[in-house]
C-alpha cells in the first residue's frame, strides 16, 4: 500500500491531487489562457479602437489630434453618415428576415422528417457552400445577376424579359442591372448566410418533442394552430440566435455589397474606406462603435421577447 | 360495472404493420360506453399501438375501427372527440399550468375568461389548486400527470385514453393515482382507455381487460375471469405468475390431462392443508420473505412450484411440509399460447 503510493509521488501527480482538492485551481487552468486571448488582445485592442473615436483628423494636416473631443462623433451623425447606417441596418433586417422565411421549411424538413441518407444529404447541401471560398461565390453571384447573366439569358428564352425590365425601372429596389441593385446585394447576402439561419433552426427543432405536437393535435389543434402554438413559440430560440447571425454578419460586411449592387456604402465599407483610404482612424473608429451598439439593442430585445428563456 | 349498450370504441379485424413488423394484428374489440378498459401486455405487445390507432396518431393497414358509430380511420386526430394522456405527459413546456390545461379549448375558440374557468375547474376536480401560473418544469411528477389529465378532461372527449400514466411514478404515489383515476372515471362516467403493462393497475383499475400478445388479444375479460380463468398459458404466466403444468404434470397434482394453472395463494402449508381434497408432501426448497407473505419454493413430486404462505409461516431450508388444495383451484386452460 505505502509502496504504491510512494511510487505515485511524481511532480505531475501532485500536480494530479492539488487539482483534485481544489476545483477552483482546475477551473483556472482551463480558463486562463482563453481570456487572456479574449480580455487582454481582443477587448484591449477593441476599446484602444473605442478610444480612437473620441480623437479627431485635423483637417489640414492629417493627422489625428490625441485630444478628447466629441466632434468626431458629431461628424457621424451627418445625414450622409446616418444614410449609411440606416441603409445597413434596414439590409440586415431584410435579409434576416427573408432568411428566417427561407430556412424555416428547410430546417423543419431535415429536423421532423430526413432519416439517414436524407439527414446526411441535408447536411452536405446546408455545409457545402461553406466550404468554398466567399470571394468565389459572390463573384458567381455578380456573373449570375449581370445583364449578361444566366437569369437574364433564362427569361429572355422563356420571352419574358420585360418582368425583368420592368422590375429594374422600378425605383429604389431596381437599377441597371439585378448585379448593380440593391436586389442584387439583398440576394447575395440572403444566400451567403443562409446556413447560419437554418442550422441554429434545425436544432432548436430537433429538440422539439414529437409528442408535442401529437399531443396539439389531440386536444383539437389544426396543424396551423400547432406551427403558431408549439412548434413557432419552442423553435423561437433557434430563429433569434440564427437572426444573430445573419443580422451581424450583414451589418458588417464590406465585401459584398462593394462587389454586387450599387455604389452606396455600407457600415463595413464606411469603416474600411474612413481607415484605409481616408487614413482618417477616429471616424473609422466611431463607425464600428455603429454595429456593436446595435447588437447590443437588438440582443437587449431579443432577451426581452423571451427568447433565451423560452426553453 | 357492466358496459351500456352503446359501443364507444370498435375495432373490426384491424392490423397495423409497419414493414415486416406487425404491431397489431388482426385485433377484434368493443369496448362499451362508461367502461374502464385495461389494455395490458408486455412491452411491444401492440397495446400502444392500438392506442394510437383509437387517438388517430396511426392508421391502420386495414380493418375498420369506429368511434361512436362513427367511422375513425382517415380522420386526424383533431378531428376526433378523443384525449389522451401522454406517457410522459407531454405538456408544453414554453406554457403555464393553466395555458396547458385552457389549450384545447383556446384552439376550439372559446373566450380567454371562459376557458381559464373551465380550466380552473379542471384543476380543481384533478386536486391541483394554486399551481395556475407554474411551469410544468416547476412541477413534481405527480403534479404533471395531474395537469396531463386535467389538460385531457377539460374538453370533455367522448373516450379518454391514458398510456402508461402512472409509469413514471413511484410506488405511493402510484397507488394514490389508481384511486385517482377510479374516483374520477366514477364521477365523470367517460369511457376510459387505459394501456399498462403493470397487471396489479389493470386488474385493480379496470372494469375488463384485454391481454395483448405479439400484436393480438389473446383474452378479454373482467379481471376475475383473466386471473382466476386463463385461456392460455401466457395468460396465466403473464397476469400474477402462475405455477403451469403441463399436461402430463397435472394429473399427478389431482389436475386433468391439460395444460392447468394453479395459483401460488390457492396452495395452503401445514395443518391448513390437512382440509384440501388435493394434499401432498413437499420439500420446503426457499422462502423469501416480502413483508404480508413469504414466497414458498416448494417441491413436490420431483417438480419445483411455488407458494404464498402468510409471513408467520417461516420454515427451514428442506424441511417436509404437508401441502394443498382444492380441486377447483387447478384451471385447465386452452394451450399454451406462446405460438400466436
Amino acid at each position: 500500500m505505502s509502496d504504491l503510493a510512494l511510487r505515485r509521488r511524481g511532480p505531475l501527480s501532485s500536480l494530479i491531487d492539488a487539482v483534485y482538492r481544489h476545483p477552483r485551481l482546475f477551473l483556472a487552468l482551463l480558463l486562463a489562457p482563453p481570456l487572456l486571448w479574449l480580455g487582454v488582445i481582443y477587448l484591449g485592442s477593441l476599446f484602444a479602437l473605442l478610444a480612437q473615436s473620441f480623437f479627431s483628423l485635423d483637417d489640414f494636416s492629417g493627422v489625428i489630434v490625441r485630444e478628447f473631443t466629441l466632434s468626431t462623433w458629431t461628424q457621424l451623425m451627418a445625414p450622409a453618415n446616418l444614410d449609411v447606417i440606416i441603409r445597413t441596418v434596414l439590409m440586415s433586417a431584410l435579409v434576416t428576415i427573408a432568411d428566417a422565411i427561407m430556412a424555416f421549411p428547410i430546417a423543419y424538413y431535415a429536423a421532423r422528417y430526413a432519416r439517414g441518407l436524407m439527414k446526411a444529404a441535408f447536411y452536405l447541401l446546408v455545409m457545402m457552400p461553406l466550404w468554398s471560398s466567399y470571394l468565389v461565390k459572390v463573384y458567381a453571384w455578380k456573373l449570375i445577376l449581370a445583364r449578361e447573366g444566366i437569369d437574364t439569358w433564362v427569361l429572355d428564352k422563356l420571352g419574358l424579359k420585360f418582368l425583368l425590365d420592368w422590375y429594374l425601372s422600378l425605383p429604389v429596389i431596381g437599377g441597371p442591372s439585378l448585379s448593380a441593385s440593391y436586389t442584387g446585394t439583398f440576394i447575395v447576402f440572403c444566400y451567403v448566410w443562409l446556413p447560419y439561419m437554418i442550422l441554429p433552426i434545425q436544432a432548436a427543432l430537433e429538440r422539439v418533442p414529437g409528442n408535442l405536437i401529437e399531443a396539439s393535435a389531440d386536444l383539437g389543434a389544426s396543424p396551423r394552430d400547432t406551427f403558431r402554438h408549439v412548434i413557432l413559440p419552442l423553435a423561437f430560440p433557434g430563429v433569434v440566435a440564427g437572426s444573430i447571425f445573419t443580422f451581424s454578419l450583414t451589418l458588417g460586411d464590406y465585401i459584398i455589397p462593394q462587389i454586387v449592387g450599387g455604389s452606396q456604402y455600407y457600415l463595413g465599407q464606411a469603416v474600411y474606406a474612413q481607415q484605409g483610404t481616408a487614413g482618417n482612424i477616429p471616424l473609422a473608429a466611431a463607425f464600428s462603435v455603429v454595429p456593436i451598439l446595435i447588437m447590443g439593442v437588438y440582443l437587449t430585445f431579443a432577451r426581452k421577447l423571451g427568447a433565451f428563456d423560452a426553453l | 360495472m357492466t358496459p351500456t349498450s352503446t359501443t364507444a370504441v370498435m375495432f373490426e379485424n384491424v392490423s397495423r404493420h409497419f414493414g415486416a413488423v406487425r404491431a397489431v394484428d388482426g385485433v377484434d374489440l368493443k369496448i362499451g360506453q362508461g367502461e374502464f378498459f385495461a389494455m395490458l401486455g408486455p412491452s411491444g405487445s401492440g397495446k400502444t399501438t392500438c392506442l394510437r390507432l383509437i387517438a388517430g396518431f396511426e392508421q391502420p393497414t386495414a380493418g375498420h375501427i369506429e368511434i361512436f358509430g362513427e367511422t375513425a380511420e382517415g380522420l386526424a386526430p383533431n378531428r376526433r372527440d378523443v384525449n389522451t394522456v401522454f406517457q410522459d405527459y407531454a405538456l408544453f413546456p414554453h406554457m403555464t399550468v393553466l395555458q396547458n390545461v385552457a389549450y384545447g379549448l383556446m384552439v376550439r375558440g372559446v373566450p380567454r375568461l371562459e376557458r381559464e374557468k373551465c380550466a380552473r375547474e379542471a384543476l380543481s376536480l384533478v386536486r391541483l389548486e394554486g399551481m395556475d401560473l407554474r411551469r410544468p418544469a416547476q412541477l413534481s411528477g405527480g403534479q404533471r400527470q395531474r395537469v396531463a389529465l386535467a389538460r385531457a378532461l377539460v374538453n370533455r372527449p367522448k373516450v379518454l385514453l391514458l398510456d402508461e400514466p402512472l409509469g413514471a411514478l413511484d410506488l405511493k404515489l402510484r397507488e394514490e393515482m389508481q384511486d385517482e383515476l377510479r374516483r374520477l372515471h366514477k364521477q365523470l362516467g367517460l369511457t376510459f382507455v387505459f394501456v399498462t403493462h403493470d397487471q396489479g393497475e389493470a386488474l385493480s383499475m379496470a372494469d375488463r381487460v384485454a391481454v395483448f400478445n405479439k400484436g393480438r388479444i389473446v383474452q378479454i375479460g373482467t379481471p376475475e375471469d383473466i386471473y382466476q380463468r386463463p385461456t392460455t398459458r401466457f395468460v396465466a404466466d403473464f397476469v400474477g405468475s402462475s405455477n403451469v403444468l403441463t399436461p402430463d404434470e397435472a394429473p399427478r397434482f389431482g389436475g386433468v390431462s391439460r395444460w392447468t394453472s394453479l395459483r401460488p395463494e390457492s396452495i395452503l402449508i401445514g395443518a391448513v392443508a390437512d382440509a384440501m381434497d388435493v394434499r401432498h408432501t413437499a420439500e420446503v426448497i426457499d422462502q423469501q420473505f416480502q413483508g404480508a407473505m413469504r414466497k414458498t419454493r416448494l417441491k413436490i413430486n420431483g417438480l419445483e412450484i411455488y407458494a404464498m404462505a402468510p409471513s408467520s409461516q417461516a420454515f427451514d431450508v428442506g424441511q417436509a411440509v404437508t401441502v394443498g388444495w382444492a380441486r377447483s383451484a387447478l384451471h385447465a386452460m386452452d394451450g399454451e399460447g406462446n405460438d400466436v
